[in-house]
């Protein structure tokens, strides 16, 4: 997640200081996202210096400084509304390396290590139903705000990613099972030569996703 | 510690003797108290069908013990048994098999009546239950007049209708949309919070994941489970939702 559009986003509201603009964030993603205040100013002069928000000339009531916009900040902001999200980048996934390594590695008990994260993510699922039903109560009851409705927007988010792995775990669990009854190939010497090497490395690393 | 509603003791469950013999359920434990809503997962052929069978006194173990409340299941005769059915424990199935040619009270005041309870009585209790649910306006519709999830909505009044403190559900969304599903689902959670014990089977994990608890099962043996949940308020310490 990129904090600098995050802060950006919520500077075209209004100028904002810096524990603001965390606990602004904060409250509209649910605190799922932690951040600390140290990384908001970090991020604020980042953005001061390459001219997309400035300082407001004056300080507020209580001395704190207030950031605001500027017009290139606020293009940035506009182009982000408007440009999907880059999902070419495939994020690491340390779930996904761990079994694809787990597989490829003599001795591991893999159905055991899938066994293991169906529980522990079923169980982190289970949670986040609870807080929806909370979230839901809240609508139903017409005591909610939109900070509210943003934050049970992105506990359904949670909570689809959450199924979406549980139903890889089991698929990888069939996907295991149909080639536990299949006699096992053993795997490809590792080529000699440079050149064919260094050919090996990078289709093993194109089809674990392990290094970019 | 409250009395469990449904125990089960080291249950086995086989099918057939000798070298054909089918190892349905392999030394199952499992408590299910009151105000608990628990989820058995597995693949196919892992068992929950039998689990579910065998808690709901459909089906008899071959060793262990399946205790309802305080009856000993596989103690009883076959005319007790179906009373103790009748009397403590409701169904929920994935295609509703509410009775075409009675209206959604007719069929959920069935069991009481069966059970020797006057028309009358039988119907007001149905009502009752049926407005707990959120249908009591279908209490006249016919099953064919009404919706997969107001359907579902009725099943589970029949299942919860007079004393009955156990529901056993097997796949109870399977055959609606989520949105519908969901809305079920809460019904069933809803019930457990007010003092009913489930037992949930689905292949599921956003339908597992309403459940306190979530037992999986392998090959007929109970291989994890996630333990029991916390409230919501407490995952939540230090956020201000």
């Amino acid at each position: 997640m990129s904090v600098k559009l995050g802060l950006l986003a919520l500077l075209a509201e209004s100028s904002m200081y810096g524990a603001q603009l965390r606990s602004e964030f904060e409250a509209r993603t649910g605190g799922t996202w932690p951040l600390n205040v140290g990384q908001v100013y970090t991020t604020l002069a980042r953005l001061e210096r390459d001219g997309l928000v400035a300082q407001d000339p004056q300080a507020d009531d209580e001395g704190r400084i207030l950031y605001h916009l500027t017009p290139v900040g606020f293009e940035e902001v506009t182009t982000w509304w408007r440009t999907p999200v880059d999902r070419d980048e495939t994020p690491r996934d340390e779930l996904v390396i761990k079994l694809a390594l787990a597989v490829t590695t003599p001795g591991v008990d893999v159905p055991t290590v899938v066994q293991t994260q169906r529980t522990a993510t079923i169980k982190h699922l289970r949670d986040l139903t609870r807080l929806k039903v909370q979230a839901t109560d809240r609508q139903a009851a017409d005591t909610a705000n939109s900070n509210d409705l943003a934050w049970l927007l992105v506990l359904e988010n949670l909570i689809f990613g959450a199924e979406s792995e549980v139903r890889w775990l089991d698929h990888v669990e069939a996907r295991l099972a149909q080639e536990a009854s299949r006699p096992r190939t053993p795997r490809p010497p590792r080529p000699a030569d440079p050149a064919a090497e260094a050919e090996h490395t990078a289709y093993t690393i194109v089809t674990t996703g392990v290094e970019k | 510690m409250t009395a469990p509603i449904l125990r089960l003791t080291d249950v086995v469950r086989t099918h057939g003797e000798g070298d054909t013999a089918v190892h349905a359920l392999r030394g199952v434990s499992l408590d299910v108290q009151p105000g608990e809503l628990v989820a058995v997962m597995g693949p196919s052929g892992s068992g929950k069908s039998t689990l579910l069978n065998l808690a709901g006194g459909l089906d008899r173990a071959s060793s262990g013990q399946v205790w309802i409340e305080d009856a000993e299941i596989g103690s009883l005769g076959a005319g007790a048994l179906a009373a103790l059915r009748r009397r403590r424990v409701g169904f929920v199935f994935q295609d509703f098999n509410l009775i075409p040619s009675l209206t959604a009270a007719e069929n959920v005041s069935l069991p009481l009546e069966l059970d020797g309870m006057s028309v009358r009585d039988g119907r007001r209790a149905a009502r009752e239950v049926l407005e707990i649910v959120g249908v009591l306006e279908l209490a006249d519709r016919y099953p064919d007049k009404m919706s997969g999830g107001q359907q579902q909505r009725v099943a589970i009044a029949r299942a919860l209708v007079g004393n009955r403190r156990l529901v056993l559900a097997d796949e109870p969304t399977g055959a609606l949309d989520s949105q519908t599903g969901e809305g079920v689902l809460r019904v069933l959670r809803d019930r457990c919070n007010a003092g009913a014990a489930g037992l949930l089977v689905t292949h599921e994990a956003r339908h597992a994941a309403w459940a306190d608890r979530v037992v999986f099962l392998r090959d007929g043996v109970v291989v994890d489970t996630t333990g029991s949940a916390v409230a919501a308020e407490d995952l939540l310490v230090g956020s201000e939702h």
